[in-house]
């Protein structure tokens, strides 16, 4: 079939080529040469830096050692780290109180709504650095606000980067992360005719009842591409390192900040491009998914 | 009578609960409010007395914090320009040209772009930027970045190009306009508005970043903001909280300013979607 373009072939292909060599050189390079070298013993210093030998799968088998593979610093543990990280941050934390703030902020007075969704959207936008030193000071142990508070409730205050760095990443992203879960459940549940909700509220059905019978089925397919993004998003967050530096003893050692040590402290690039390349992999099995998801709706099957 | 008892106290409750993470959400931040005014401030949390602006006096004479500003600025810059460039042209190829597989390439970008993360990259992006000889150099951190955004900026803009009808162009070549003159003189008009949108999104991408800058550049006098923020207080022994407080809420600023414009332009919703 022959249609009238407005763009002939050659100018459309000069019109891409700037946009392409950039993602060509930055984007499309480095996945296939993260997978090279994650095949060397590639490091910063030394002969193999220049020279880097062909190592096969060893990388691999080292991340992947049953030994080492439950031990503190080691990747194993990073990668369970990591899995309750998301779990925990991402899943239970953005996406249910997410959900839970947009369910009820849709029965708050107007100012109450206002206020509460500016702070939340102050969390997500601004920049990482700034908010991390705010939980710097949030969190410090002789005069953090939280031990204020805390001693001002009659609690003795806790070293909390220190006695509890995990849980302090967690809430730290659940707090950084909930407005956009909030502001996606938000503006899904006000797309629901709010006829449905009155002739509940006739029929006397609690809030529970029409959150269950009416709210959730209805945004499903929201709620499945929030689980997606968040989880994707929360999976390769760098982030926790402005607060911890990965540690105390490794405890916060997400994958993100153990592939910058093994890489850029440690030297071992060889190494650092493997996890990378597992980090991919399992990116590549999420994003397959959300394309998935996103075609099915684009084709008008409901998800 | 009982059911609107009970819708009555179901709105209490949850005002009540909403109140409460509402408050939870403003902690961390209440102390960032006041202390960069508090020429006495520590971590603290203490309302100015007297309020004060010293503590900016203090951040405009260091060097070091005033270059790092400079240099976000070029940075994101400079990003920006290749990035609201590349994906104008680039999307309107993809929207307007008979080139085969357009919504694959389209697809197959996206998917790298999410696949191919900072923090699974880093490795390889910083061999490929020492093989090119550009370890330490702006260009470097402007040229990731750019590459980095482009995806997701022009799928952004390719949606907002197939939404607008082609037979503005096609007026104008009926009268005599080239493909090229078309495009500059009918369509960017109207597709600005989609181009401010990608602007801010990938100038606020880039300025608030921390990862590509820190491993990328060497020399104290090249770093951005974040950079020299996170050095201020992870390096220095005791933090000097007064200057960093203060920096702090400079180098936010251009930050809420355009989150603001957009919201009020656009309303928040478009600029939340597409935050990646």
């Amino acid at each position: 079939m022959k249609s009238f373009s407005l763009l002939s072939r050659g100018t459309g292909v000069a019109f891409l080529a700037p946009a392409g060599l950039l993602i060509g050189a930055f984007v499309i390079a480095p996945f296939f040469w993260v997978i090279y070298v994650s095949f060397t013993n590639r490091s910063l210093l030394g002969r193999t830096a220049l020279d880097p030998d062909f190592v096969g799968l060893a990388n691999y088998f080292s991340l992947f050692d049953a030994a080492t593979f439950f031990t503190r610093a080691e990747f194993g543990s990073s990668l369970i780290l990591t899995i309750q990280f998301v779990l925990l941050s991402a899943v239970v934390g953005q996406a249910a109180l997410g959900m839970l703030l947009a369910w009820m902020l849709q029965s708050v007075p107007k100012s109450l709504k206002h206020v509460t969704e500016t702070v939340a959207i102050g969390a997500w936008i601004l920049p990482e650095v700034v908010i991390a030193f705010a939980w710097f000071a949030f969190l410090d142990y002789e005069n953090g606000t939280l031990n204020m508070i805390m001693e001002a409730l009659g609690f003795p205050p806790g070293d909390w980067l220190l006695s509890f760095p995990f849980w302090a990443i967690v809430v730290f992203n659940t707090w950084r992360g909930t407005a956009f879960s909030m502001m996606l459940f938000n503006s899904a549940f006000s797309s629901i005719p709010p006829s449905y909700f009155q002739a509940a509220d006739v029929a006397g059905a609690s809030s529970w009842q029409k959150f269950r019978d009416i709210g959730l089925p209805l945004i499903r397919g929201h709620v499945v591409t929030d689980l997606i993004l968040i989880t994707m998003w929360s999976f390769n967050v760098f982030t926790p390192f402005l607060l911890t530096s990965g540690g105390p003893s490794y405890r916060t050692e997400i994958l993100p900040i153990y592939t910058y040590r093994i890489a850029f402290r440690d030297f071992d690039f060889g190494k650092g491009a493997a996890v990378g390349v597992v980090v991919m992999l399992i990116n590549l099995v999420f994003a397959l998914f959300y394309l998935w998801v996103m075609r099915r709706r684009a084709k008008g099957v409901v998800a | 009578m009982t059911r609107y008892l009970g819708l009555y106290f179901t709105r209490i409750g949850f005002s009540v609960a909403t109140a409460l993470i509402g408050v939870f959400f403003a902690l961390p931040l209440v102390w960032f409010i006041f202390a960069p005014f508090n020429p006495r401030a520590e971590l603290g949390l203490s309302i100015p007395e007297p309020f004060s602006l010293a503590n900016f006096e203090t951040v405009f004479q260091n060097s070091f914090a005033m270059r790092g500003l400079w240099n976000s600025l070029v940075q994101s810059v400079g990003g920006v320009i290749l990035v609201g460039a590349g994906a104008t042209l680039a999307s309107y190829a993809l929207s307007r040209s008979p080139i085969p597989g357009k919504s694959v390439i389209a697809y197959i970008l996206l998917l790298f772009s999410s696949v191919v993360s900072g923090s699974a990259a880093m490795v390889p992006i910083f061999l490929i930027i020492n093989g090119i000889g550009l370890i330490d150099t702006q260009v470097a951190v402007i040229l990731v970045f750019a590459g980095g955004l482009l995806p997701t900026a022009m799928f952004i803009l390719r949606d907002f190009i197939d939404s607008i009808p082609k037979s503005y162009e096609e007026s104008a070549m009926v009268a005599g306009a080239s493909p090229v003159q078309a495009f500059f003189d009918v369509a960017l008009p109207v597709i600005r508005p989609g181009i401010v949108v990608v602007v801010v999104w990938a100038f606020v991408s880039i300025w608030g970043s921390f990862l590509i800058p820190f491993i990328l550049l060497r020399s104290s006098e090249k770093m951005p903001a974040s950079v020299a923020i996170y050095s201020f207080y992870s390096e220095a022994g005791t933090p000097i909280v007064t200057l960093l407080a203060a920096y702090s809420l400079l180098y936010s600023l251009p930050v809420v300013i355009l989150y603001l414009f957009v919201s009020w332009k656009f309303g928040f919703r478009f600029f939340g979607g597409i935050k990646a």
